[in-house]
């Protein structure tokens, strides 16, 4: 037993922060205390406040130290785990009450609104150490699958749960596992999609990042469910942590044989191998992934055959995310009820969304169906930063779409996403304030899915590439009216004629920027003006000669000497030098530089 | 592993060992060892080791054990302060030896062993 658990996060997000040094500076500190026996030292996965990493958690105090450098884990061990006195000044204010008292991190805003069922493990755990998953009621449902339930029972109870696919789709996860189960087939395959590729969403990451053998043991009861003996997880080589994270837990679960054959000696065999990707968006597409997995290029193929009757190899095949999969466990052991019960009447159980963009806390959040976006970006997100104004939320995406600030208070969950010309998607929620302009984020995401289109059909191929360069026109300031009725109609025909799920919903972005934000789109051709002043065609700089003291600090800062004037002297930017990179407005003082 | 008795075994080995690893939850005795400079000079060291030692043996899963600074009395070390339903009991003078007594009379059984209490000695 030890007395005090010191858990170090290891997701990405501290990693980057140097987490793995604070790490090694904690267990040398401790081990030169000579607490080694009483105090453990663990790296688990992401908290999911990645805005103030790295992040330390000392129980059983639950100190919760926010933003540690390696120089500070010296004070945190002599202070706190030799005498006992928590490092106040470390701490995550939002923690400390104002008469200096701690408070329990689970009624800090942040997480006070979350329900963690994926998550549940991520931050609790040692995802290299089988036994902490273990210990945690781990393989404890697989156990009860193969011993107690039959390969029926065991779906109905996905299917009474209302688990949807957390991939994007929201395809009733029991009823996949049903079809795929009464295919015909000699050899089935269960697979993993793990090709977490939307810009902005990293939730699958922290998963496998945090608690891999969740995953391993919901595909095997999915194999044991189907009648499948092979299983594929397919994730994306840019994911080095979670990549080996996964193959140490696949390791260690052959090594304890939860993996391999005779499975609890119940004859029930089951194996998984991974395949990297190389990092094509298009490859999360199912028909696309399997095709790769396959040794082939990664490209879709027309549906149906649905992979349920022919996917892998020629074989019917399961395919679930990574989210999905996380459930799974869970359902098993505490019932299909206990799930249902948590989230909205379609829509059961929790989403984790990836908070990104112009919010406070950046991170991982989970929280159950049903939440409002309200809720989300005020009280668990902490707001805006700078005093801003929100505009609209990004989900789903580059395949899904914005939600305006007038529809705010919609209850998150998969229908009432899609009723408003958005998605779930996988779950990346960028904010965005008014500083965004929100052609331009069209035309980013649009820009993205154009790099990405496999090039297989021609709707996706030259259809996208066509409305990214109408949406370049209306952000030069040249298009007309007309071109926005040319824009809508062949977004709807991208849609309609697409091979697969990317080109189907590549045009959404825009679409549903259209639909919200039509004015803006009308403000850049009709009076040639980006509102929000992001568009550098239509922006110009120019100095208030009233505010302008003549301090020559814009002039000096001036990458291409655009700026003219003399000390004291109103300065004037020379408008054909002038490259809108905004120096000068940051620069100046006394707010005499004007953007228009 | 062959069989999910295996499998528990396994869980009940590790959840001694992650015992500590949240913050209190209602109907948990807390036990606070006095981990100040005079307290680990008066011997506090192998008293939390034995505290340590005796929870695990026990397999005591609602008992979480931590430390606290100098509460001032120093000549008394080492002390432990034993919270059962909130209510608080101090223990001066400790020995592993006491230690091993009063986790198996006051922890378990939830008898007070009076005679290693704050006031009762000489």
């Amino acid at each position: 037993m030890y007395r005090s658990h010191i858990l170090v996060c290891g997701g990405t997000g501290c990693t980057s922060g140097h987490s793995k040094k604070i790490f090694e500076a904690f267990v040398e500190g401790i081990t030169k205390e000579g607490l080694d026996s009483e105090v453990k030292v663990v790296m688990t996965g992401c908290f999911g406040l990645c805005a103030l990493g790295p992040i330390v958690i000392v129980y059983p105090e639950g100190a919760f130290y926010s933003q540690v450098k390696v120089e500070d884990v010296k004070e945190i061990v002599a202070e706190h785990i030799v005498k006992g006195r928590i490092v106040k000044r470390l701490l995550y204010k939002e923690t400390v009450h104002e008469d200096g008292e701690i408070k329990a991190l689970n009624d800090t805003q942040f997480y006070k609104k979350q329900k963690r069922i994926v998550l549940r493990n991520c931050g609790v755990i040692n995802p290299e150490n089988i036994e902490e998953y273990i210990a945690y009621d781990g393989y404890q449902a697989l156990g009860k699958v193969l011993t107690e339930m039959s390969r029926e029972a065991v779906i109905d109870e996905i299917k009474k749960s209302g688990l949807r696919g957390r991939g994007g789709g929201g395809f009733p996860t029991g009823l996949k596992w049903d079809f795929t189960k009464k295919a015909a087939g000699d050899k089935k395959y269960v697979c993993c999609n793990a090709d977490e590729g939307d810009p902005g969403a990293f939730m699958d990451r922290s998963v496998l990042e945090g608690d891999p053998h969740a995953i391993i043991e919901a595909m095997a009861i999915a194999a044991y469910a189907i009648g499948s003996d092979q299983g594929y997880v397919y994730i994306r080589a840019e994911y080095p942590i979670a990549v080996k994270r996964l193959e140490i837990a696949i390791k260690q679960a052959k090594e304890y044989g939860l993996l391999g054959n005779d499975i609890f000696g119940t004859g029930f065999n089951f194996d998984i191998e991974i395949r990297l990707g190389a990092g094509a968006f298009v490859c999360g597409e199912e028909t696309a992934l399997m095709t790769s997995i396959e040794g082939n290029r990664g490209e879709p193929r027309p549906r149906p055959p649905f992979p349920a009757i022919k996917g892998l190899f020629g074989k019917p095949t399961l395919l679930n995310n990574v989210e999905t999969y996380a459930n799974i466990a869970q359902i098993i052991l505490k019932g299909a009820d206990w799930f249902a019960s948590i989230g909205t009447e379609k829509s059961k159980g929790t989403k984790v969304f990836a908070l990104g963009g112009k919010i406070t806390n950046t991170g991982l959040v989970e929280i159950p169906m049903g939440t409002t976006l309200r809720e989300i970006i005020y009280e668990i997100g902490g707001g805006i930063p700078n005093g801003k104004k929100f505009k609209a939320a990004q989900t789903g995406g580059p395949s899904g779409g914005c939600i305006p600030a007038s529809l705010i208070d919609t209850k998150i969950d998969y229908d009432n996403l899609i009723a408003i010309g958005s998605m779930m998607g996988s779950g990346g929620l960028i904010v965005m304030d008014e500083d965004n302009c929100m052609v331009d984020i069209a035309k980013f995401f649009l820009e993205f899915t154009v790099d990405e289109s496999c090039g297989k059909c021609t709707p996706c191929r030259i259809g996208n590439k066509r409305l990214y360069e109408l949406l370049c026109k209306v952000t030069d300031g040249k298009a007309t009216m007309e071109d926005l009725d040319k824009m809508e109609e062949l977004c709807h025909y991208i849609k309609e004629n697409s091979l697969c799920g990317l080109g189907q919903t590549a045009p959404n972005p825009v679409l549903s920027t259209m639909r919200y934000f039509r004015d803006e789109y009308e403000a850049h051709v009709k009076e040639k003006r980006c509102p929000a002043g992001v568009c550098k065609k239509l922006i110009q700089y120019k100095i208030d000669a009233d505010k302008c003291k003549g301090c020559t600090l814009c002039a000096r800062n001036c990458p291409v000497g655009a700026i003219s004037g003399t000390v004291k002297n109103a300065h004037v930017i020379d408008q054909t030098k002038c490259i809108k990179c905004g120096v000068c407005y940051e620069k100046c003082k006394f707010n005499a530089v004007v953007k228009g | 592993m062959k069989n999910l008795a295996e499998l528990a075994a396994i869980r009940d080995k590790m959840k001694n060992q992650i015992n500590n690893r949240e913050v209190e939850k209602d109907g948990d005795i807390v036990i606070k060892v006095g981990m100040a400079t005079c307290g680990i000079a008066a011997g506090a060291r192998p008293v939390m080791t034995a505290f340590l030692e005796e929870i695990s043996k026990r397999g005591l899963k609602h008992v979480k054990i931590t430390q606290t600074g100098c509460v001032g009395m120093c000549r008394l070390e080492p002390m432990a302060d034993i919270f059962v339903n909130g209510e608080k009991v101090t223990y001066i003078k400790l020995t592993p030896e006491k230690v091993a007594k009063i986790v198996a009379e006051h922890i378990v059984n939830g008898n007070i062993c009076t005679e290693y209490v704050i006031g009762k000695e000489n």
